[in-house]
């Protein structure tokens, strides 16, 4: 990216909400099921039928809302956006226009310097869900299941705050641990209940108004979505920078060739000719009814940070990073109160974990064992069962075959070699393989113990207790 | 006053995904004008200080239970259905 | 003894002292329709054998007493815009000619309940889109006062089966007058209950916050019971009040002394029939001789009501009318290679002219540009209207007007013109738009022999008040004893 430019990015997240049912009828809204299962006659939008709003829909919103520090509005009201498309089948969605559930709020994230700053929330309003075009592999054409069609979701649009992918990508992974821990959203982005549309735009370093922008629809992968920025944002300077203009159009992002292309043909004629719809009636919410959702919130990330640090004593960067996911979150404290050894918790969930989660491309929600099985495999360590080499390789093996460390260690014959004899002749072992060492130690190079342990943890496959063979070897070289 | 022109009139068309023909775009178009003409009238109503009466109701907060209630006679949402396969409906073929 | 010219009330004495049984009564209808339908077009489709077999069904029910109902039996005819699980509901239109609803109405719903047996679903303008039956894809229902007059619409085969003596009473909706035009231009009685009052699940879509469904019945006495049956908060439709539950006939008492009726002088200018002008004129002379306090007031909104309602009703029936696509249900084009095509071409072979009119219109109203100058304005003038409308109950308990402006015209003689077709509604529509019950009840016929209907306008959730009016003057009028339809040409 040039220097002398910078982006300009606004976010709508659209989230689905976790309710049972969807938002304006009584149908399930779990991912899957045989296509059309999960549809009535009003989210099939049969002739004559009517929608009634569900309850949850409100108060997740609502929560939302004050979870991002908006203002919830005491007068709120639905709306048509008329547009014809087959997934929508009403051929009008119910969302909300002039008069959104919540406005006015923000989030704080860290700038690319660290420094803290506010992202405004512009807005956030409930809507329903559109159906799926399944392609036809058979018999041409396209295939319509409308199951997800008329699950809650809420729009979260940001102000045009945000000014670097980094901070895209930190807005997204916070407004995400925002939606898990009040518990509206699942956020799974594989099943595209967490997805955004991007708009990018650049301008000189230090001018007041802002270029035209472009806008990039449903994405729903971190990387995808940095990616897809930082290439438009090169893009709009190279058009800039030529001497050409930036046309306002939808663009739709390829992950496989790295580029945007032009949608052009499914941005004719957009007029959605909003207006109030008049199946529903109007959403009073009561100062009561706000301050009671506010009251039962549950623990948000900041607070639970501090709670870490001052109790637990860990180091702000961990306490950040493990309160970043409230799935991770919860298995720290599950884990912790199971072993009490939150440092040994942390240090394994951020190291060893998620690194194998990052391999795997696993959200924490995708760790496959549970708290239990952690704290035992720290309690394992600390009773020197196990050395901490050989728990890398338990949490390797919980990941593949997830059950009782216990067990794991027994069927591999993984225990540790604790026993004096045989620590003893190991050491004697190397010790004569590695005269060299032996040399070096002796001429006062102390890091030669170092290998000499690391040969005998080699030929004990890491069954080894480290602290005894150190001991071990310092005594028969003093010999 | 507004005065709709054939352009505007087959732009509203295209919203309302309706075609008109070229022999019928005078007819419509005079009959929307004289309709337009006639509705004009409410601009000479005072409403100075008047909200707007949204739906036909004084009701507030009529919400539902988030209880699942399954719609059995799945069949009978599908027979309508010009084109079906494997229980979806069936269309045209679309890029998205 | 004629069956099918009793009143519903009269066949449950009948059925009561055993002088009928309820299959009397349908195969009575039946043999009617067999009868009569030719002539008058009134049904979209007859359900007349299915009719037949539920009878015998309900009759062993009855007797078993399993069912436990002063209806058990009756029969009655749908309007074709109401869903009914198993019969195809077709809303007059080609778009919806083989479409069968999977699942009931709340009020057909209501009526199985009762035991009450639907003889066939009755012809209306297309999407209740008009007020003369002409817009029907299917058929032209005939006036039984003359088979070459319109019967009034949008629900004229409703109007002209209750006239004809085809149903005992039937459903009908209103939208902007769609049941009370074609209650007086068939010298029968039709209510549209206060907004909310009747559930609208399952009732396809015209103009969301306009569409009340009203019984259309042959006297007072049989539109305040069909009322009780359908009035009641559902669940279904949010709209719809959570009022206890009365008993509508026990309004009725025969008695207007001390009645306020509040006349409202423009609805009696030019414009109005000098004919329909002098039968208003006499039933308020009756009114006076009643007892009833008779004054009239200035209520200058007729004008802005009528193109609110048009800008309002066009714009929500244009995004209605959006799920007709050609997907999930409907008519769908031979003609298409992509889906633009799919949607254009289905909506255009499917839809006839004068909804098409109203689809643009509502359109452009909504579109971009125009929102504030139409429909907002139109909402503002809406409020306005309701305005007026609490000034006058301030002082008044019911407000007497014409239902419409003329009798019914000669078929064929006013479709071409849709604005002249508006117009007619000058005198309905306001009601709609404020949300209030109205009633029409026949008040004489002019020089032809043609009905002339009375409009009595109550307050919101007042049905008792106009109902009780419509009944003392028909109790005093005796239309039904003077005059009967001819089915003359």
């Amino acid at each position: 990216m040039a220097n002398d430019y910078e982006m300009v990015i606004g976010l709508e997240v659209h989230s689905e909400l976790s309710t049972k049912t969807k938002i304006f009828c009584s149908c399930s809204t779990e991912f899957g099921g045989e296509p059309n299962t999960h549809t009535c006659p009003i989210c099939m939008a049969m002739p004559g039928t009517l929608p009634v709003l569900n309850e949850k829909v409100v108060e997740y919103a609502v929560k939302a809302g004050l979870a991002t520090n908006c203002e919830i509005s005491k007068d709120s009201k639905n709306d048509r956006k008329n547009y014809f498309y087959p997934d929508t089948p009403r051929a009008y969605q119910i969302s909300q226009f002039d008069k959104p559930l919540c406005e006015h709020g923000y989030i704080e994230i860290e700038d690319d310097k660290g420094n803290p700053k506010k992202i405004g929330i512009t807005r956030i309003h409930i809507e329903d869900d559109a159906g799926k075009l399944n392609h036809n592999e058979f018999g041409g054409g396209s295939l319509v299941d409308l199951n997800r069609a008329g699950v809650p979701l809420i729009e979260i649009v940001s102000e045009p705050d945000l000014r670097s992918s980094g901070e895209v990508d930190r807005y997204l992974k916070k407004l995400k641990s925002i939606l898990e821990y009040i518990e509206v959203s699942d956020c799974k982005m594989q099943e595209g209940s967490f997805r955004a549309d991007v708009n990018v735009s650049v301008r000189k370093r230090g001018a007041a108004k802002f270029g035209t922008r472009t806008e990039m629809k449903n994405m729903s992968s971190f990387k995808a979505i940095t990616r897809a920025i930082e290439y438009e944002a090169d893009r709009q300077i190279g058009v800039i920078e030529d001497g050409g203009k930036i046309e306002q159009e939808t663009l739709r992002w390829d992950d496989v060739s790295g580029r945007t292309f032009s949608m052009r043909d499914k941005e004719d004629a957009q007029d959605y000719r909003y207006f109030p719809e008049p199946d529903l009636v109007a959403i009073r919410l009561s100062e009561e009814y706000i301050e009671n959702i506010k009251k039962n919130l549950p623990e948000m990330p900041e607070s639970r940070r501090e709670r870490y640090i001052n109790d637990f004593k860990l180091s702000e960067k961990d306490a950040k990073l493990l309160t970043a996911s409230k799935y991770l979150s919860n298995m720290f404290e599950a884990a912790e109160r199971l072993c009490g050894n939150a440092k040994s918790v942390a240090n394994w969930l951020l190291s060893d974990i998620s690194r194998i989660l990052n391999e795997k491309e696993l959200e924490p929600d995708g760790i496959p064992f549970k708290a239990e099985h952690l704290a035992k495999l720290v309690e394992l360590i600390d009773k020197g069962t196990i050395s901490s080499a050989i728990g890398k390789k338990v949490v390797e093996e919980l990941f593949e075959n997830p059950k009782n460390p216990e067990e794991i260690i027994k069927e591999k014959g993984w225990i540790q070699i604790s026993d004096e004899s045989a620590i003893k002749e190991v050491v004697e072992k190397v010790i004569a393989a590695n005269p060299q060492s032996v040399v070096d130690y002796k001429a006062g190079k102390d890091r030669a113990i170092g290998f000499l342990v690391g040969q005998a943890m080699k030929e004990t496959k890491g069954k080894a207790n480290p602290q005894m063979l150190n001991k071990m070897f310092i005594e028969e070289l003093k010999k | 006053m507004a005065n709709v022109s054939k352009e505007e009139l087959l732009h509203i068309a295209k919203l309302a995904n309706l075609n008109i023909k070229e022999e019928e775009l005078d007819n419509y178009l005079s009959n929307l004008q004289d309709i337009l003409n006639f509705a004009n009238v409410v601009s000479n109503a005072n409403t100075e200080g008047l909200d707007e009466t949204i739906g036909e109701n004084d009701r507030v907060n009529v919400f539902r239970k988030d209880e699942i209630k399954v719609f059995e006679d799945n069949k009978a949402l599908l027979m309508n259905a010009k084109e079906q396969d494997r229980n979806m409906f069936k269309i045209p073929k679309v890029i998205q | 003894m004629d069956i099918t010219n009793l009143t519903v009330h009269e066949l449950q004495e009948k059925i009561k002292n055993k002088e009928l049984s309820i299959l009397d009564i349908t195969k009575a209808y039946v043999e009617r329709i067999n009868e009569k339908e030719k002539e008058v077009k009134a049904f979209v489709t007859t359900t007349c054998d299915e009719a037949i077999e539920k009878a015998k069904k309900i009759e062993e029910k009855v007797e078993s007493g399993e069912l436990n109902s002063d209806f058990a039996g009756i029969p009655i005819g749908i309007k074709d815009n109401m869903c009914t699980k198993g019969v195809r509901t077709t809303c007059s239109s080609k778009m919806l000619e083989n479409f069968v609803a999977p699942y009931n109405a709340t009020v057909v719903e209501k009526l199985n309940d009762e035991g009450i047996i639907s003889l066939g679903k009755l012809n209306m303008d297309e999407f209740a889109m008009g007020a003369s039956t002409e817009y029907s894809y299917f058929k032209k229902t005939c006036n039984p006062w003359n088979l070459n007059a319109v019967p009034g619409g949008s629900s004229g085969g409703s109007a002209a089966a209750v006239a004809a003596n085809l149903v005992p009473w039937a459903l009908g909706s209103d939208t902007g007058g769609s049941i009370r035009q074609p209650a007086s231009f068939c010298g029968v009685v039709g209510l549209k209950p206060t907004y909310g009052l009747v559930s609208r699940y399952g009732l396809v879509a015209f103009a969301s916050s306009l569409d009340q469904i009203g019984p259309i019945t042959k006297d007072v006495r049989d539109a305040a019971m069909l009322l009780n049956i359908i009035a009641g908060h559902d669940e279904k439709d949010t709209t719809s009040y959570d009022n206890p539950k009365k008993d509508y006939t026990k309004a009725l008492k025969n008695d207007v002394k001390g009645l306020k009726i509040g006349i409202p002088k423009e609805y009696f200018g030019e414009g109005i029939n000098e004919e329909v002008k002098k039968k208003l004129q006499e039933a308020i002379q009756i009114y006076k001789k009643l007892g009833a306090e008779v004054e009239e007031f200035s209520l200058d909104i007729a004008e802005y009501a009528l193109a609110t309602y048009y800008i309002i009703a066009c714009a929500e029936a244009s995004s209605n009318l959006g799920r007709f696509d050609g997907i999930r249900y409907g008519y769908r084009t031979e003609n298409f290679s992509n889906l633009r095509e799919l949607y254009r071409n289905s909506r255009s072979e499917g839809f006839g002219p004068e909804v098409k009119r109203r689809i643009i219109l509502g359109t452009y109203v909504l579109s971009s540009g125009y929102y504030d100058a139409y429909y907002k304005k139109a909402q503002q003038v809406r409020t306005l209207v309701k305005k007026e409308f609490d000034k006058a109950f301030e002082k008044y308990d019911v407000l007497l007007t014409p239902t419409s402006p003329t009798v019914a015209f000669e078929i064929g003689t006013r479709s071409e013109n849709p604005l002249e077709m508006y117009l007619a509604d000058i005198c309905t529509v306001s009601v709609n738009i404020a949300g209030l019950p109205g009633i029409s009840v026949p008040c004489g016929v002019n020089s032809h022999n043609m009905p002339i209907g009375m409009q009595l306008i109550g307050n919101k959730f007042e049905e008792e008040k106009i109902l009780n009016a419509a009944y003392t003057f028909e109790q005093e009028y005796k239309f039904r004893d003077k005059y009967k339809p001819t089915f003359s040409k």
